[in-house]
């Protein structure tokens, strides 16, 4: 998806796959030089500790690597769930659809691109 | 003392219109019947089909077990009763007071029944009262029965009515809580909005506590979840209507409110949600052809 990574989790997370999902990503971002991560998980109904931190390392790690990382689609009861575990997923962007994540990624890098530009005149 | 014969069922069929004339007076002096509620003649009726019933479930061998099966005819009336005085808007004494008025003419007759007796009349008069007692206490729990059901009902359609999630604006919701807020009511409203944030995919919500009468650190809590977890959703929440006692409180209490966006009318929410999605409102211009 241009300079974005797309991941969409369809399949039940269990730990190992979370592993080897930060892994790959890890990788992709290096190879593929991605600016954002969009990571969609609107199929996933249930979330547990372990696969939250995952999330919060990943967006960690995608910094790290300069790139945004933007969490998608959270359905109602996993936001539930995650809050009442005290997860709070702070430095994780977060947007309710692919669409709204992606313009939120683009915005950041604008943002990101304004900053950097030399001064004008 | 199971070779002492009772004699209530035989009193009871021998004189029953006695006794029912007796209880009708009774009841009606008892300061426990209320024209306005009830009809004497319904009472009557009632009273009528309520000795009726005694006297075929008396003539069976359990005198006093009434939870056995030739009992059920006399538990349904009693139930059936009470749930219908309950609703008239009886008390509680008034709907016992059928039941236990019919003490007085019962032992009259017993002890006409029994004259130079003391050893049988003492008996029978134990088992009577012993009897009508768990009749009594039987209708009382019914009456109070129905009384919970209407609260447990009220207190569902209470939760209903308040918390309703409103569009305000395409990709806009309200929320406006009105009375406290407790664990289980947040959680009520969690859920609701975070819901319908799923289906309309809206970008803002404005939670309205101006209806909220009192603010703990429970409730700050439960408000702060809310808003943490409508950001993990991918939208924004914005808390409105924080009143001036409530803002003293949350101050004192030494809550953090943090980055939440608190303003102090509906109205000022609403302008930053407008100005957060890129929407402007401005006095609409006239048009040209129009005349003043």
């Amino acid at each position: 998806m241009g300079e974005f990574l797309l991941v969409t989790i369809q399949v039940d997370m269990h730990d190992r796959l979370a592993t080897v999902l930060k892994d790959d990503l890890a990788n992709r971002i290096s190879a593929t030089r991605a600016r954002g991560v969009l990571i969609d998980i609107s199929a996933l109904d249930m979330v547990d500790s372990f696969i939250a931190r995952m999330f919060g390392d990943i967006a960690q790690i995608a910094r790290v690597m300069d790139a945004e990382t933007a969490l998608v689609g959270m359905q109602p009861p996993v936001a539930i769930t995650l809050v009442e575990m005290g997860v709070a997923m702070t430095g994780v962007r977060t947007a309710l659809n692919v669409e709204k994540g992606m313009a939120l990624l683009r915005a950041g890098m604008d943002e990101w691109r304004a900053d950097d530009d030399p001064p004008a005149g | 003392m199971a070779t002492l014969k009772t004699r209530i069922p035989e009193v009871l069929e021998r004189h029953e219109d006695e006794i029912l004339s007796d209880w009708m007076k009774e009841q009606t002096t008892a300061l426990t019947q209320r024209p306005d509620l009830m009809k004497e003649s319904e009472l009557r009726q009632q009273s009528t089909k309520f000795l009726k019933l005694l006297r075929e479930a008396i003539s069976g061998n359990n005198l006093m077990d009434v939870q056995q099966t030739n009992w059920g005819p006399v538990r349904e009336f009693l139930s059936e009763m009470s749930r219908s005085r309950a609703i008239q808007g009886f008390t509680t004494t008034e709907t016992a007071t059928f039941v236990l008025s019919l003490k007085q003419p019962l032992f009259t007759r017993l002890r006409k029944t029994h004259d130079g007796q003391p050893d049988y009349l003492f008996e029978d008069l134990w088992n009577a009262t012993v009897l009508l007692d768990k009749l009594g206490l039987y209708s009382v729990e019914a009456f109070q029965k129905t009384r919970e059901d209407v609260i447990g009902r009220q207190q569902k359609e209470m939760f209903e009515l308040s918390t309703p999630v409103v569009e305000l604006w395409q990709g806009i919701l309200g929320l406006p809580i009105i009375g406290t807020l407790d664990s289980k009511r947040s959680q009520q409203v969690m859920e609701a909005l975070l819901q319908r944030l799923a289906e309309t995919q809206s970008e803002v919500a404005v939670i309205d506590i101006t209806g909220v009468p009192v603010m703990d650190t429970l409730t700050a809590q439960h408000l702060l979840k809310t808003v943490t977890a409508t950001r993990l959703m991918g939208a924004e929440c914005i808390i409105s209507g924080v009143r001036p006692q409530i803002a003293q409180t949350i101050v004192h209490l030494g809550v953090n409110l943090g980055d939440v966006t608190t303003k102090a009318s509906m109205a000022g929410a609403l302008a930053v949600a407008f100005k957060r999605m890129g929407l402007a409102v401005g006095p609409a211009r006239r048009q040209s052809g129009e005349t003043a």
